[in-house]
């Protein structure tokens, strides 16, 4: 019995298709669509004939529903007919695309240990603040895997990135669709009013680029911007603590002529790169815990408090210090930096 | 005494329909339009044209006469007669001629001016969403945007000296509509879209329709609980990608690096097909957004098309483009409805719900 037939007798499914979004005025059918009329029908035939089967042991049973599913998500994109929010997120790219591709660097290669997820909202704005490492921005990209995957919610990491990342082509493309945003308190602020789900890495390339020797040790934490835009959105900050990051390019040199000619902040030269060249650029296979803290409550302080330099930088030590401390206690507890 | 509104830039598109709109409200006794040109269509009959050149001091002589109290300034424009130097001196120098003689009208009571977001420039280093409150850090350095910053700030200056006068800034996104002849819907005329490499900027648009809403609320007195002084952004809700807009019109993009996209742009400016200026190169490369929620909620108006219908609209009216969304759909829906029915004797594809006349 052929997979299509299967179908037909048992679970007949027909996914809705809305006719077309029609922009234009009717056309006759003209050659694009007799021929593709000929591909339709020759897949098809060979989907009837012997390669059903074949198809449905080599793909698994559901293999036509997620075919079905993958036109459908084809269907949107090649029409256009899909919703970018005013900072450019394109939910539906991230979920089926980015975090897809992602997915296996969290689980598989890095098998990032999540601890402390219920100490993110359910709802409502919050402030993640986390500490940098690793001279490429991978701890970002995978807390932002982390909580999509692990908050019951599965909710959507909105990173405030360097304004570096915007200026770049390609991406800056990929990071807006991707749902971050410039580092600004604007930015912040407009994000956290709306209830998403803020990160920030407030330490910069200052954390991101500094030397292997002085891992794990936190740098500055910029101004105390990110603590007076959560003043103001009187949303909670959770800390946040990533270990394994640091080793996966341990930096060893800094190619600061090479950086200055490319305008890059840091050029990193680690053990391997860039003696290895391309194989050189990949991480090393670190594992990975990644631990949400308690929320700090901001709502306690009148709006007006994102006005007081003195409660800004107390705030601001007090989130460092809860990083720097779980940090330790996360190194302690670390069997080895591979296992 | 009844109201009497001066409309000027009428010989546009733009400004032709808000004239013949405002001549048919009941509290409007007479409607003066103005512009270097002859409109391109007939004005309707409660409007009177007066063919003046806003350069010269004449549009002072025009305002007495016609004892106007209430001024909507269209003119500043990205594109109009003569080049590029032409139009910057009607949008200065004529705003300039316009708000001296405004001020010497002591009937005036109100003035609306038509501006552009483009004020807030594009550049990868700003605020992704602006509010009128904010400092662009890269001011525009040339073109439209920088003639619409250098008006607003006359503008200001006028608002300073008659506090007296209520003045209405509307800083516009684009403008869509069916029938558009703005440098963007030019762009996307065009059979294929020359873009920016690895950039995707976030447009936002305003149907027609709306534009010319907000602009007869603004020249009106202002409902209860709404302010309509101040400086407006007007968009749409929502915001597409480039990406998007061209798949919506089915046309093609055509990816090129920064130097080459200005180098096409060039041609196709010199070649006269679309009004394709650096300004307008910054914008399909980094995009803007503006915030609405002064405008929904001081200004008290909502625009009816959100910034995707106000394309659609504007979409509908295009000829289609070299990959029409039907036909790229009707491959889908095709191996789509394959996956569900059981194919006939003969291969005869399944049944799919896609166009197909």
């Amino acid at each position: 019995m052929t997979a299509a037939r299967e179908y037909a007798r048992g679970e007949a499914k027909v996914i809705p298709i809305e006719s077309a979004p029609s922009w234009h005025g009717d056309r006759s059918p003209d050659a694009a669509e007799r021929f593709a009329d000929r591909v339709a029908e020759a897949v098809g035939g060979a989907l009837a004939g012997k390669l059903g089967p074949a198809a449905t042991r080599a793909f698994g049973k559901d293999w036509e529903d997620r075919a079905a599913n993958g036109l459908a998500f084809l269907r949107r994109r090649i029409t256009g007919d899909y919703e970018v929010d005013e900072f450019g997120f394109d939910r539906e790219l991230t979920e089926e695309v980015f975090l897809s591709l992602l997915r296996p660097l969290a689980e598989k290669y890095f098998r990032v240990e999540v601890r402390g997820i219920e100490n993110i909202p359910t709802e409502g704005g919050v402030l993640i603040v986390a500490n940098h490492s690793g001279t490429i921005p991978l701890d970002a990209l995978m807390t932002q895997v982390a909580i999509h995957d692990h908050h019951p919610a599965r909710r959507h990491l909105r990173m405030l990135a360097a304004d570096l990342v915007f200026v770049l082509p390609v991406v800056n493309e990929l990071a807006r669709k991707a749902g971050h945003t410039l580092a600004c308190n604007e930015d912040a602020q407009a994000l956290l009013e709306r209830g998403e789900v803020v990160g920030v890495w407030p330490e910069g390339f200052k954390g991101i680029g500094k030397p292997f020797a002085e891992r794990y040790k936190l740098q500055r934490f910029g101004r105390g911007g990110f603590v007076a835009s959560a003043l103001r959105a009187r949303v909670p900050i959770v800390p946040c603590s990533i270990v394994g990051a640091e080793e996966t390019y341990p930096m060893i040199g800094n190619a600061k002529t090479l950086a200055r000619l490319l305008g890059l902040p840091y050029v990193p030269i680690t053990p391997t790169f860039p003696w290895l060249g391309p194989l050189g650029a990949v991480p090393l296979p670190t594992k990975w815990t990644i631990q949400f803290g308690e929320p700090i409550a901001t709502d306690s302080h009148p709006p007006e408090a994102a006005d007081d330099p003195m409660l800004v930088f107390n705030l601001t030590d007090q989130v460092r210090e809860t990083i720097q401390h779980t940090l330790y206690k996360l190194l302690v507890q670390r069997r080895s930096v591979f296992f | 005494m009844g109201k009497v509104v001066l409309v000027t830039g009428v010989a546009r598109h733009l400004g032709a329909r808000f004239a013949a709109e405002v001549s048919r409200s009941p509290d409007v006794d007479l409607v003066v339009g103005v512009d270097v040109r002859e409109p391109y269509r007939e004005l309707p009959s409660g409007c009177r044209f007066v063919q003046v050149d806003l350069r010269r001091p004449a549009i002072a002589r025009v305002i007495a006469e016609h004892e106007v109290d209430t001024v909507v300034h269209l003119t500043v424009s990205a594109t109009g007669p003569g080049g590029r130097a032409a139009v910057k001196e009607t949008n200065v120098i004529g705003t300039m001629q316009l708000l001296g003689a405004c001020q010497k009208a002591p009937g005036l009571r109100r003035l609306v001016v038509k501006s552009t977001t483009g004020v807030y420039g594009s550049a990868p280093r700003d605020p992704a969403v602006f509010g009128e409150r904010m400092q662009p850090k890269d001011l525009p350095r040339g073109g439209f945007a920088k003639d619409a910053a250098e008006v607003e700030g006359y503008v200001r200056g006028f608002a300073r000296r008659r506090p007296d006068v209520a003045v209405t800034v509307l800083r516009f996104a684009n403008i869509v509509g069916p029938a558009g002849d703005t440098p963007l819907t030019e762009y996307f005329s065009l059979p294929v879209l020359p873009t920016a490499l690895g950039h995707d900027p976030r447009l936002q648009f305003i149907h027609e329709d709306d534009a010319i809403e907000v602009l007869g609320l603004a020249a009106g007195e202002p409902r209860p609980g709404t302010t309509n002084t101040g400086t407006f952004n007007v968009a749409g809700e929502g915001v597409l990608l480039l990406s998007q807009c061209a798949r919506r019109l089915g046309r093609p993009t055509v990816p090129l690096l920064l130097p080459a996209l200005g180098l096409v742009a060039g041609v196709v400016r010199q070649a006269r097909v679309a009004d394709f200026s650096p300004e307008q190169i910054r914008l399909l490369t980094h995009g803007r957004v503006v915030d609405i929620t002064q405008l929904r909620e001081t200004f008290g108006y909502v625009p009816k098309f959100t910034t995707p219908e106000a394309f659609a609209d504007f979409a509908a009216a295009q000829s289609a483009g070299l990959l029409p969304p039907e036909r790229l759909t009707a491959v889908t829906d095709r191996l789509a409805g394959l996956l569900h029915t059981e194919p006939p004797a003969g291969f005869n594809a399944g049944p799919t719900n896609a166009p197909r006349s």
